[in-house]
């Protein structure tokens, strides 16, 4: 990795990356909070600059990362950071609005807890808990019966083992995500018969 | 699935006659499912890491801030002279552990091991020691999986990270690893290793994160330096047979609670200790911080 913090960087990174990738488009306008520790100390490790190299794709070992604002702008991504105190949240902690200009936005809240491990704890305004460390599942959906039996068996039939499997949602009969952290790789065909199930809003893979 | 303590490892090495080094690596081809050159090669490529880390120290850089550069030369110059107290190879130990910490400061790849504050730590005994002893490249690579086994109990016990722990869960965890991996690169078996780092961990319990504007340079690189000197004594006092009075997953316990008990302002925010001092302050107001 980039040094000069695991935490402040190589973490953040991976949360500007996840962020892009819930996105699934190229970034064009980034709101982006911190809290605790990314709030007071942020600046002086790059931790603005790794986020914005997150966002444009990079890897923590990008050595482009110090240069990531100059970057951002010529790829055409603006941001701004703002300071804020989150409750309860981990010290570490970044929450990133963006957009792709085309009407396509996410909402992220995800914490960085040492040695470059980051955990997600929010997507659109959703409450989360997952690593991304392995292959993860992402499906936005409505909260109707059904749907985590649809998802599985279809896992089930492509022989894709669940290490982990997490279903949050908003308010009844309203939006919920499942998140589902799986031991294998998961084939597109299997991302895009899973986002063919009626009711399923968006299907997002990582494998960062 | 991770090893949740050392006492774990170690019955496992007992009960199958395994090195420690080998109940690492098994668990890390089950757990990402690769073959045994698979999952040495990725470690061999950390080292390699490493040593291109170690070989790309800029004498001339100093840090953005200008707080931290040239340390690592002048210890080199010196130890060439001189006759330094530590002894030639504990001094060239310094003298990576300041090296390593100044790169990183100054936004060069390095291996963050566990963290990049502490990424000093073990390059600075594995690399002199791999030059003095002419190691096999594989040797080392093995007691880099015992490293990377006493980290990933120590992150999923408590914490590697100084906001979460203050520098005990950085530069405390980095010695212990150290530690374990020296103890093993000199023959010790799973039980001198696990003394080892518990000794590492004890010696820098309540060590407190508290950089000098918020930085990763004062007093973060020097603390490299006391954690990989602290791995050569834990290590040297293990082989001698001596253990540790609390068991080392006890002491990873009380890492934790230490951690959790520190005030916010020690834990890497740049509010506390040497970051609150008038020439602490002075810093901050000298440099033109951007703000968010």
């Amino acid at each position: 990795m980039v040094g000069p913090s695991s935490s402040h960087t190589a973490g953040a990174v991976r949360i500007g990356k996840v962020a892009r990738m819930l996105l699934g488009a190229e970034p064009k306008h980034a709101r982006i909070t911190l809290h605790g520790s990314f709030a007071a100390t942020g600046s002086g490790h790059g931790t603005d600059k790794a986020l914005i190299a997150g966002l444009l794709g990079m890897d923590p070992d990008d050595m482009r990362i110090p240069d990531s604002e100059v970057i951002a702008e010529k790829q055409g991504l603006e941001y701004q950071f703002h300071t804020k105190n989150i409750r309860g949240a981990h010290p570490n902690t970044a929450v990133i609005q963006v957009d792709d200009g085309n009407g396509k936005q996410v909402h992220l809240q995800a914490s960085s807890i040492g040695g470059g491990r980051i955990r997600v704890n929010g997507i659109d305004g959703i409450q989360v808990d997952f690593s991304a460390e392995s292959p993860t599942l992402i499906v936005n959906n409505e909260d109707r019966p059904g749907h985590v039996a649809a998802v599985t068996s279809i896992l089930a039939e492509a022989d894709i083992n669940i290490a982990t499997l997490t279903l949050n949602r908003g308010k009844r009969g309203g939006k919920a995500i499942f998140v589902t952290e799986t031991d294998l790789d998961i084939p597109r065909s299997v991302v895009e018969k899973i986002s063919r199930i009626p009711g399923v809003l968006k299907v997002t893979y990582l494998n960062v | 699935m991770p090893f949740y303590s050392l006492a774990e490892i170690e019955s496992h090495c007992r009960e199958e006659k395994k090195s420690f080094f080998e109940v690492i690596l098994e668990d890390d081809m089950n757990e990402r499912k690769v073959n045994r050159e698979e999952s040495m090669e990725k470690m061999a490529a950390m080292w390699t890491a490493m040593l291109e880390a170690a070989d790309s120290y800029d004498p001339e850089l100093k840090s953005n801030s200008g707080l931290v550069g040239r340390s690592g030369a002048k210890m080199e110059e010196y130890r060439e002279k001189g006759e330094p107290l530590c002894g030639e190879f504990v001094s060239q130990v310094i003298t990576q552990a300041l090296q390593m910490g100044e790169s990183n400061a100054c936004m060069k790849r390095i291996v963050a091991a566990p963290t990049a504050g502490a990424c000093g730590v073990l390059p600075a005994v594995l690399i002199p020691y791999y030059r003095k002893y002419h190691e096999k490249t594989e040797t080392i690579v093995e007691a880099l999986y015992v490293a990377a086994g006493i980290g990933q109990v120590i992150a999923e016990r408590a914490f590697i990270s100084g906001a979460a722990g203050g520098c005990q869960a950085e530069i405390g965890s980095a010695s212990a690893m150290a530690a374990g991996a020296l103890c093993a690169l000199r023959g010790g078996d799973s039980r001198q290793i696990i003394a080892a780092c518990g000794m590492a961990l004890k010696n820098l319990l309540g060590l407190v994160c508290d950089p000098v504007a918020g930085l990763v340079e004062v007093p973060c690189v020097k603390r490299n330096v006391i954690g990989a000197m602290n791995a050569l004594s834990c290590a040297d006092m293990a082989l001698a047979g001596i253990q540790s009075v609390i068991p080392t997953d006890q002491v990873i316990d009380a890492m934790r609670e230490v951690g959790e008990k520190m005030d916010v302002s020690l834990r890497e925010t740049g509010m506390g200790g040497l970051a609150a001092t008038p020439a602490g302050q002075e810093i901050v107001k000298s440099m033109k911080s951007k703000k968010f």
